[in-house]
């Protein structure tokens, strides 16, 4: 997994709330057997205004000129509800979004990103209000996010602070091997399995 | 100190504590399917890893596959490459496979408590959100990612944090025609999408006693749609009845002790948990939605909301764009809009007994000419049972397709779509927009409801067909 450090980059405003994985990607392109092409898909039905994907819709923000280039995603509350589909995180990586900044995330999604190298950012909705504000005054307008320091500095150049579970910042910031890091600790799976061959033998 | 059946089933699974970082919990149970699996088994073999436990690992094919047919050659190229590819993962790994043409193939949440896979005091995890189905056995069972498929693959464990919890207590009785959809429903629409984030929810209350397994499996899979981690109802004689004698079930001794042991989960008495909702079962009437997302719901007695009746922003927003998608205008009577595709089908709402109480609002009636209407058992077990009970007979009597098992038009993954602009009604899980097929408009609800839809050719008060 790519380490997450800092990252400044152009801030798209997806004016939505709960946007679900099925927009995200939808379920058409879930066939494919592989973790990687995933961002020409991403926001599918939005972006696009055939079934085909090849007439891009003018008016959904991604395709702005001002926003093309957005690394970071702007949204509001419930982002990435719905089915556990890892594919929406790895279209919005594929797609290049490092960044995304909303009130609220889905637990499963936020779990998928946390392990695909994606800062999700939880502010409080006055803050996210105030976010919106500038980049749609402002298009194009960067966003700076720094893990360490647990900031996210707006265009207008006030940081906003941000909290995260410990053990995610640390993944993000190392591009943790979570399979290895669990795998320290083999011998209390062991032992755990025995204790269940004892007491609970119709589980084993 | 009493303790919920959430923190009894966690500490029982937790194989070491946070210690500032993350908790790791033993997986007792995981289920496997076509779509979510693949890049896990392939991250799997380019890590060198291998699979811990295959023997806890249970598999099928459900989300892609043609409810049409189950003649392989005629299965479409891409999805027949994802069922080849989960075949040959499961017999590299050695894991138990219901294959495509399997006696007890079906959708993944279906198979798992008919086959006796799920059982109290579990910890169950799929790659799939609707999981939280299981929970209706007192299991602690929810959906993952495929990083997290792999991890459990990997180590026959999960990193995870440990949840709120939330009590959702339904006392009352329910009157005819209103079904525990209706109570997950009214439910989503009282706390909302995002109502339960963070929290695992407990149903409990007399409405909840009174249920069969099947209707505790319906309100339990939805819990995802209130944003809860997993959804719980405590195991009681209901529960056992229904285990006892299947498949992969304790027998003799082993029954007596996992007995024994399930009767310690219930939460106890005067347990205090995070979040507490009330809901009145006396009062409840059939739900129905009228947006693009579960919590966009009202009863079937009432009329398409105005936006700006809502009170914040967000909400406001959120409303005009639903019924733009949905083609709908303020003020319209829910009961009366038309709709041309009937689907009884999905994890939510194709077991026996769902099939079993449509049948009896169809039976000696037809489908409208307007409308095709389809059915699809959960699982080819429910699918057998039907039709031993002549349910297939009552169904094509009346004009509507018989299918094999599958997810079929929950998801719209496979060949049953719904074409741009048609408006179906749907006893599955999600009203997203694109959902069921892209610009396909969904109306959720019970599949009595959704009965009743088929033979006027519009969504109904199913009550007055009781």
């Amino acid at each position: 997994m790519n380490p997450f450090t800092k990252h400044t980059g152009i801030a798209a405003p997806l004016d939505r709330v709960n946007v679900d994985t099925d927009a995200i990607v939808p379920k058409q392109f879930l066939r494919k057997i592989e973790r990687s092409g995933f961002g020409k898909h991403l926001f599918h039905e939005w972006r696009y205004l055939d079934y085909e994907g090849t007439r891009e819709n003018p008016d959904f923000v991604l395709n702005k000129p001002a926003y093309r280039k957005a690394t970071v995603l702007l949204t509001r509350d419930n982002f990435g509800c719905g089915s556990s589909r890892e594919h929406a995180p790895w279209a919005l990586a594929d797609y290049g979004f490092r960044v995304i900044i909303a009130p609220a995330f889905a637990d499963i999604f936020y779990n998928n990103c946390v392990k695909n190298g994606i800062l999700l950012v939880a502010l409080k909705s006055d803050e996210v209000e105030s976010l919106f504000k500038q980049v749609t005054q402002k298009p194009g307008e960067q966003v700076s996010a720094d893990l360490e320091k647990q900031t996210v500095t707006a265009p207008a150049g006030k940081p906003y602070h941000f909290d995260i579970n410990p053990f995610a910042k640390t993944c993000l910031l190392k591009g943790l091997d979570h399979i290895g890091w669990t795998q320290q600790f083999a011998d209390k799976i062991r032992d755990f399995e025995q204790k269940l061959t004892q007491e609970k033998p119709w589980l084993v | 100190m009493p303790k919920t059946m959430y923190e009894k089933i966690w500490e029982a699974h937790l194989v070491r504590p946070s210690q500032g970082d993350t908790a790791i919990l033993y997986v007792d149970r995981h289920l496997v399917h076509e779509v979510t699996s693949p890049q896990a088994f392939a991250a799997l073999r380019e890590t060198g890893r291998s699979v811990v436990h295959p023997e806890k690992a249970f598999a099928t094919m459900d989300h892609n596959v043609s409810t049409h047919t189950r003649d392989w050659s005629l299965v479409e190229k891409t999805s027949r490459v994802q069922m080849e590819t989960l075949q040959k993962n499961c017999k590299q790994f050695g894991i138990k496979l219901y294959d495509f043409a399997d006696a007890h193939q079906g959708i993944v949440h279906a198979i798992g408590p008919e086959l006796g896979i799920t059982q109290p005091g579990m910890t169950i995890v799929c790659g799939d959100s609707h999981t939280s189905t299981h929970g209706a056995f007192g299991a602690l069972a929810f959906g993952i990612g495929t990083s997290e498929v792999e991890h459990v693959l990997a180590t026959q464990t999960l990193q995870q944090d440990k949840a709120r919890t939330m009590l959702i207590r339904i006392d009352g009785t329910l009157k005819p025609g209103v079904t525990s959809k209706d109570i997950i429903l009214a439910i989503i629409g009282k706390i909302g999408t995002a109502g339960a984030a963070g929290h695992v929810m407990e149903y409990a209350g007399s409405a909840i006693r009174n249920l069969s397994m099947e209707s505790r499996m319906t309100i339990c899979n939805m819990s995802i749609e209130a944003g809860g981690r997993a959804g719980m109802i405590a195991p009681d004689d209901t529960t056992f009845e229904y285990l006892k004698g299947r498949e992969y079930a304790p027998k003799g001794e082993m029954w007596e002790r996992a007995l024994a042991y399930w009767k310690t989960l219930p939460s106890d008495p005067g347990v205090k948990f995070a979040a507490v909702v009330e809901l009145d079962a006396n009062t409840l009437k059939p739900q129905v939605t009228w947006g693009t997302s579960p919590g966009q719901v009202v009863s079937v007695e009432d009329k398409v909301p105005d936006p700006e009746s809502f009170t914040s922003p967000v909400d406001r927003t959120a409303a005009r764009h639903a019924l733009q998608y949905m083609d709908l205008k303020p003020g319209t009577p829910m009961a009366g809009i038309k709709v041309n595709k009937i689907f009884l089908g999905s994890c939510t709402n194709a077991r026996i007994e769902d099939l079993r109480d449509a049948a009896r609002i169809v039976k000696g009636r037809k489908v409208h000419q307007d409308v095709q209407a389809i059915v699809v058992p959960a699982s080819e077990g429910v699918r057998r049972q039907a039709e031993e009970e002549g349910l297939d007979k009552i169904f094509k009597d009346a004009g509507f397709e018989w299918r094999f098992a599958g997810c079929s038009m929950c998801l719209g993954m496979n060949d049953d779509q719904l074409k741009p602009g048609e408006r179906c009604a749907s006893s599955s899980n999600r009203n997203f927009e694109g959902r069921q097929g892209p610009g396909g408009r969904t109306h959720l609800m019970s599949p009595i409801m959704v009965a009743a839809a088929a033979i006027e050719g519009k969504i109904t008060d199913a009550r007055k067909y009781l």
